[in-house]
């Protein structure tokens, strides 16, 4: 037995300790926001916030996660400037990367709140988008950052 | 001019009331005379394009699957335009299964794909929208017993002219229900578009913002399992003897069975099912591609392509033409067999009962997935239901004649007897299959002592896509699959004696459309070797292709715009280099020049891509800029890294690691300017691609003097 601190929720699961966050996530808490796209930490779209900080959930095992506070993409709020730049830009193609994209820029804000390009580069290059939404993605980061979005494109 | 239409027999326009109130419409085949006369309301209800609910929501059934390319915006669009509907109502629902979906140029078949889905939707979806104006407007007319024609349609309602009276669609929608549908309806003229050709933000945005947007991967149902399966490490493998035991007694494992792709395990949950295979025993029967090798394939092909082919396209007499010119050019080209790699790994839900099968997946081929599950289920067609899910990445790979991801779904759940839901692993959906196949082409061309092209020939040498799919008949024509030679036996170029022959080989590894399709690898042959024959000329690239493309107006255009953005021509810095292409697929019409550095150890920058786009008349501007990006990233990941290989019958390739795809930080910059124009409207999610290898390349060799003839570029072969 696990408990866990998601979204500001404690849920209890049932699960073997070594079973990976993001399948306790989204088979035994049922959120599925947090999608799964390689299992080895290398596509970022299973990103969580733990302790505020981006991680692959994927990656972590559920005994490691426990007592932490875990904050998924249903998590962040809609109201948020990084969920209201993506919108603004109509960021999204088929979406699938999404909620890792914005979990990995939330992350990234934080810690950088004018974040430069170089900084957009090193902190979402492990975030893939197949559809490639990259142009996008750079001027909602520079967007929520209170940047004007146009022309914030590299 | 406002153009009427005839609302033809084949899209009969049906009406019918909605439970509880609202106006439902749609398109449908005609129907058989028996159901026509018991089921056919019934039959109508599931099957509306537009449903107007008496809380003025309007419902519209899109019958394309959105994968990213923006249909559940664009085709909306197409209906606002003509519905004068308020925008900020409207509602997706993605369509059943049913004849009144099937794709309008495809024969009895529901589908996405080919970039077909504006073009094949444009009038449909226009029609069914005026259709539904016309009905609330004389709904409307008859509550305030006023001529029609004093009545307009408005964001939403019907206002009257005169008198100043509305009422809201919603109000309206069930007087409308009860009416006749119109027998022909007047469509807008252009000019007065006022949805159409303006960027319009996504409908679908939100939901992939807020994470509750559903793809197949997180479709649930009561008491559903979940499955793995260990496929065969090589195609054509079979299973030869398992051992279950150990797999069993992995804690949440519920079933290990045997199915025609491999063995299933099925558990509670994705992390259990995954332990159980681990600890599977299977001793394979690995067949005949057991000894399979990319080198050996590669060798055979290049002597295959020295041999006679069956003639794609004759004209004049390029063999001859060749021997006599003052000067010849030869080289090879070949690229490598791709995998897709949707960000979404493959996966299908099935909840099979004794009359009845639930499908949700994220699939581009209803028609042939619900048919195909009917058969193992044995159930009648009808009594297959697919829910269409978003799907995170298509690309092709969601639409197989064979419904490989489907068809093994339904037999897992045949055997476990209870909801099962099949997730695949990265690892798996990589080495599972259906990749753009390998491609080897020989290619000459001869010149006059001016440098003009008198001769062009190309033998292509790789599988057919539709080769043993219901496809054949219809794509293969004199022994030709169409889409081995597209873009090739197609040549935009002026050239007066053209040979291209094709060998279609017979390899195992089975393969599918990719993103652009044939054009993803004569694009790159045709358009490299026309810049060969630009510097062997001492012509530029840009000129030389101008020189040559006579009444081919549109690729003069966009190769023009592009060259003119990317200012072509002017000095670069110091170690860049620029490179153009031009490819028209799909009905449209792509220029690229691409900027890149190539640093010492021979890694390739691209910096900046120049991207001109002629689709005809553009629906949402703002989806083609993003799909000219998103092709860019999806050209470049197959140029600078994609990669399937074999050896020993294996794929070499499993995950990320191996199998790169391009990353934010390898991402150009991006210029697009679309071309304005009254042309009915073409492709978009796929012209973007073919043109990007080839403008890379191009530029490398303009930069280094190196020509690349190879794809992926090797670093290795680039070192200073
Ligand atoms: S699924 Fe975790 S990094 Fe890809
Ligand atoms: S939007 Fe499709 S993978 Fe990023």
């Amino acid at each position: 037995m696990f408990s866990l601190l998601i979204n500001g929720k404690k849920q209890t699961v049932k699960v073997s300790p070594d079973t990976p966050l993001l399948w306790v996530i989204r088979d035994h808490v049922g959120l599925t926001g947090t999608k799964f796209g390689c299992g080895k930490g290398l596509c970022g779209a299973c990103t969580v916030l733990i302790d505020g900080k981006a991680e692959r959930s994927c990656q972590i095992q559920v005994k490691d996660a426990a007592g932490k506070k875990i904050t998924t993409i249903e998590g962040v709020p809609e109201s948020s400037p990084v969920k209201k730049a993506w919108i603004e830009e109509d960021v999204p193609q088929c979406g699938y990367c999404q909620p890792g994209q914005i979990m990995q820029a939330v992350s990234l804000l934080k810690e950088k709140p004018r974040p430069t390009d170089a900084d957009i580069d090193a902190e979402m290059s492990g975030n893939i988008c197949r559809c490639g939404t990259y142009p996008r993605i750079r001027s909602a980061i520079h967007l929520a950052a209170g940047k004007p979005a146009k022309g914030g494109r590299k | 001019m406002s153009r009427i239409v005839k609302i033809s027999r084949r899209d009969f326009l049906k009406t019918g009331a909605l439970v509880g109130g609202g106006l439902i419409l749609g398109f449908s085949l005609p129907v058989t005379e028996a159901a026509a006369k018991g089921k056919a309301v019934a039959s109508f209800l599931q099957n509306a394009f537009i449903r107007i609910g008496t809380d003025d929501t309007v419902t519209i059934i899109v019958n394309k699957s959105e994968m990213g390319q923006g249909v559940y915006t664009a085709l909306p669009m197409l209906i606002a335009e003509e519905l004068e509907c308020d925008w900020s109502k409207i509602r997706i629902e993605s369509a059943p299964v049913g004849p009144e979906y099937n794709h309008t140029e495809w024969g009895p078949l529901q589908g996405t794909g080919g970039s077909s889905s504006v073009r094949s939707t444009w009038n449909q979806f226009r029609k069914a929208g005026a259709a539904a104006r016309t009905m609330l407007m004389q709904a409307a007319a008859e509550t305030w017993k006023v001529p029609q024609d004093t009545c307009r349609a408005e964001k939403g309602f019907v206002i009257n002219g005169k008198s100043k009276k509305r009422l809201s669609y919603g109000a309206l929608a069930e007087r409308a229900s009860k009416l006749e549908p119109p027998k022909e309806v007047v469509l807008k003229s252009p000019d007065k578009f006022k949805v159409i050709g303006r960027p319009t933000k996504r409908l679908d945005t939100p939901g992939k913002v807020s994470g509750k947007a559903l793809f197949g991967i997180d479709a649930g149902v009561k008491g559903m399992l979940i499955a793995v399966v260990e496929r065969p490490p090589v195609f054509g493998g079979k299973v030869g003897s398992f051992d279950a035991g150990k797999a069993k007694k992995v804690a949440g494992v519920v079933d290990v069975l045997q199915v025609p792709s491999g063995v299933a395990v099925v558990a509670s949950d994705f992390a259990s099912a995954e332990k159980g295979r681990e600890a599977l025993e299977i001793k394979w029967d690995e067949g005949e591609n057991a000894g399979l090798s990319t080198a050996k394939m590669r060798n055979h092909y290049a002597e295959l392509s020295k041999t006679p082919g069956t003639v794609a396209k004759k004209e004049g007499d390029a063999v001859q033409k060749l021997a006599g010119a003052a000067k010849t050019l030869s080289a090879e080209f070949e690229v490598p067999y791709l995998a897709h790699a949707t960000m979404e790994p493959l996966n299908c839900l099935v909840d099979l009962r004794e009359d009845s099968c639930e499908i949700w997946t994220g699939t581009q081929f209803q028609t042939v997935d619900r048919n195909t599950a009917a058969a193992i289920a044995g159930l009648k067609n009808e009594q297959v239901k697919i829910h269409t899910m978003l799907l995170g990445g298509g690309f092709g790979r969601r639409a197989n004649p064979r419904s490989d991801f489907v068809s093994e779904a339904v037999h897992i759940a045949k055997g476990v007897k209870r909801p099962v839901k099949v997730i695949w692993t990265r690892e798996d959906d990589m080495k599972g299959g259906f990749y753009r196949p390998m491609w080897y082409d020989r290619i000459s061309a001869g010149l006059d002592e001016k440098g003009t092209p008198v001769a062009w020939r190309h033998t292509i040498v790789g599988q057919s896509i539709v080769k043993g799919t219901f496809f054949e008949k219809s794509f293969v024509k004199n022994g030709i699959d169409g889409t081995s030679v597209e873009g090739a036996a197609d040549i935009p170029y002026d050239i007066p004696n053209i040979f291209v022959d094709l060998h279609t080989t017979d390899i195992s590894v089975p393969v599918l459309w990719w993103r652009s399709v044939g054009h993803s690898h004569t694009a790159f042959v045709v358009e490299s070797f026309i810049d060969e024959l630009a510097h062997v000329s001492g012509k530029d690239p840009f000129e030389f292709r101008m020189g040559l493309l006579g009444k081919n107006k549109r690729h003069k255009a966009v190769l023009e715009l592009a060259a003119k953005k990317a200012e072509w021509g002017n000095p670069l810095p110091e170690g860049r280099g620029r490179g153009i292409a031009v490819h028209s697929s799909f009905g449209s019409y792509v220029a690229e020049v691409a900027e890149v550095s190539v640093d010492r150890k021979g890694e390739v920058t691209v910096h900046k891509v120049t991207c001109v786009i002629d689709c005809g008349r553009t629906v949402n501007p703002s989806t083609v800029e993003a799909q000219m990006e998103s092709a860019i990233a999806f050209g470049l990941s197959a140029t600078l890294f994609g990669e399937i290989t074999f050896k020993d019958g294996r794929i070499e390739q499993s995950n990320f690691n191996d199998y790169p795809v391009l990353r934010m930080r390898e991402m150009p910059k991006v210029d697009v300017s679309i071309i304005s124009s009254t042309e009915s409207p073409q492709g978009v999610g796929e012209p973007g691609v073919p043109p990007v290898a080839p403008a890379v390349c191009n530029a490398i060799f303009s930069l280094t003097g190196k020509r690349i003839r190879s794809l992926p570029i090797k670093p290795e072969e680039l070192k200073a």
